[in-house]
């Protein structure tokens, strides 16, 4: 066979059998199934939510519409009609305060100190697991803390079974989260900054502050308001600190510092609450006092990603 | 040694001093001043020996280029000469890096005013994100430079051959430059703070072949004021720019199936691509390994 005849005559049979070859196999059956339970679980994921919003707001709503302003300035009553979350709504914000000055400058201090400052080793892994491991213990346990430390032991300082109390036990309960989620935003910055300010001669708290921090803000203020909403969303702690549960007498006024040392309650020991006194009207409160807190907990959240949006525009 | 020398004022260096063994044919003429003398160096990162026995010494106002392949140490000698390796927790170096006189590693030498004096510019370009006046302004402002900055800024962005392609735009984000110029960028924010010498690790192994051109030019274009070191994986580069060369290799460790680096020897550029003293500086340099 001479080679032209080759090309003429192979020629159309090589083309069908790479055609056949390309289209052989029909396609990807297990990839298709892969995506598919990829899909289911995300629409599990967002259902739960979907269920869980649609019955909260399909019982609450109703206190709104009917009186939004006294269920939002009414402190705690014996009567549906009349009780409101304004004493919650405070405990709350007081609690966040808390964590807000205590948590957030000693854990992000923390953890620059992990990553920046402190020589890698064996006591630097230990300490970091252990961390870890703290940011697994039940809430319940910082609670018998809480009791037993800012309660009792501290009480000269706390007064006792008081909002600062409280505030404290919660802010040492997200520690270990703003400490993890700081410490990984710190080492998310690219080394070859960390050189360049050292190649220019600055010193490493130079290049900690002029550097790192900035690069790190966007995700350190979105670890931090996570752990944020964690401590406002606590319940059992809030208990063993002696959060009240029944009427709460009591000044007003939302930002008077002597509250501090004044019996406490917050959203979440509320919404327990009342979510399981049998009487009329109370489920509805208790739905209603869930939106509340899902709108401070979505104010914040959409405060973080405001911040860090800003910083990272900034930083670019 | 003198550990008493401040390192903020200029050194008084000594005329005499010795220069290590050079390979036959090196420049003639009078001794060069000399700025660094290595002796014996080694660099472990932890148990593992990177670099061994490194005798080397770097002269004033010139260009001098490490070579060799991939993992002989050339970078970490040169992170030695601004003590850049005291980043790495478990980098230790051994031996005696000596500047003017001056033990670099001597327990009273600041690492920081030892980088100011000695500059650096890395491999990949990493300008800090903010505008291009604040990139050269970091270095003058943190050593606490009272001159008018912005003299500072136009003197550097010049230096750097960077002042006609970002003067309209002094307030835009460095990193918005090009690779070439943000280069120039580091260049001119390490020559910002009037260092004596620019150590520079792969300033082009980024860079596209005109960018590299304008690089070199521009090392020609300073040298008179400054010293340069340069690690180089681009035998050409060297060859082009340099007037020492130091060629480094690795030597496989039989026992533990790791890599140690060496320097195999230094001398003038020409006589280290033209007539190498030793076998390995001539099997590399015509491309026959590495």
């Amino acid at each position: 066979m001479s080679f032209t005849s080759t090309i003429g005559v192979g020629g159309e049979a090589a083309a069908r059998s790479i055609e056949a070859q390309l289209k052989r196999g029909g396609g990807d059956t297990t990839g298709r199934i892969f995506k598919l339970l990829l899909q289911l679980s995300l629409v599990v994921s967002v259902g739960v939510l979907v269920v869980l919003f649609v019955d909260v707001f399909a019982t609450g709503t109703s206190v709104f519409t009917t009186r939004a302003e006294s269920f939002l300035s009414s402190g705690i009553r014996t009567s549906a009609d009349a009780a409101g979350v304004f004493q919650a709504i405070r405990g709350t914000l007081w609690i966040g305060v808390f964590t807000v000055v205590l948590a957030f400058p000693i854990g992000i201090a923390a953890a620059v100190y992990l990553e920046e400052y402190a020589t890698k080793g064996r006591l630097t892994n230990f300490i970091d697991l252990n961390i870890r491991n703290l940011a697994g213990v039940p809430s319940i346990v910082y609670g018998i803390l809480g009791l037993t430390l800012f309660v009792q032991r501290f009480e000269g300082f706390t007064g006792g079974r008081t909002l600062m109390a409280a505030g404290i036990t919660l802010a040492i309960l997200v520690l270990p989260i703003v400490i993890i989620t700081s410490a990984e935003a710190v080492r998310a910055v690219p080394n070859s900054l960390r050189e360049a300010g050292y190649g220019v001669g600055a010193t490493r708290w130079e290049v900690t502050r002029t550097q790192v921090l900035p690069y790190a803000l966007p995700g350190i203020i979105t670890g931090t308001v996570l752990a944020l909403a964690r401590s406002i969303g606590e319940a059992a702690p809030l208990l063993l600190c002696g959060a009240v549960t029944g009427l709460l007498p009591g000044r007003q006024g939302l930002i008077d510092p002597s509250q501090l040392t004044e019996r406490f309650t917050a959203l979440p020991i509320v919404i327990a609450d009342w979510a399981r006194t049998p009487r009329e009207g109370f489920d509805e409160i208790a739905a209603a006092a869930i939106i509340v807190t899902l709108a401070i907990v979505l104010a914040m959240n959409t405060l973080a990603i405001a911040l860090r949006n800003r910083f990272e525009k900034k930083r670019n | 040694m003198a550990p008493d020398i401040n390192l903020t004022e200029p050194a008084i260096v000594d005329e005499s001093v010795d220069v290590t063994p050079e390979t036959p044919g090196a420049a003639s003429g009078p001794v060069p001043e000399v700025v660094f003398e290595v002796s014996d160096l080694s660099v472990y990162y932890g148990d593992f020996r990177a670099v061994r026995d490194v005798n080397i010494a770097v002269h004033k106002h010139e260009i001098t280029a490490f070579i060799g392949p991939s993992g002989c140490g050339k970078t970490t000698v040169l992170r030695c000469f601004n003590r850049m390796n005291d980043l790495i927790d478990i980098a230790r170096v051994e031996g005696n890096v000596s500047y003017h006189g001056v033990d670099l590693y001597d327990r009273e030498v600041n690492p920081v005013e030892v980088r100011r004096r000695i500059g650096m510019v890395f491999q990949k370009p990493n300008p800090f994100p903010k505008s291009i006046y604040d990139n050269v302004a970091y270095g003058p402002k943190i050593a606490g430079v009272k001159a008018n900055m912005d003299d500072v800024v136009e003197k550097a962005l010049r230096g750097a051959g960077l002042w006609d392609e970002v003067k309209s735009r002094l307030k835009a984000s460095g990193m918005g430059l090009s690779g070439g110029q943000q280069q120039r960028l580091c260049i001119a924010r390490a020559i910002a703070t009037e260092p004596e010498v620019l150590l520079m690790d792969e300033p082009c192994s980024s860079l596209d072949p005109i960018a590299t051109a304008r690089i070199e030019d521009l090392m020609q274009e300073i040298k008179d004021k400054y010293t340069i070191v340069i690690v180089t994986h681009n035998m050409q580069q060297a060859a082009r720019v340099s007037d020492r060369t130091a060629f480094f290799t690795t030597e496989v460790n039989a026992e533990s199936d790791t890599r140690t680096g060496l320097l195999v020897e230094v001398g003038s550029t020409d006589t280290m691509f033209s007539n190498p003293g030793d076998e390995r500086t001539e099997n590399y340099v015509t491309g026959r390994f590495g």
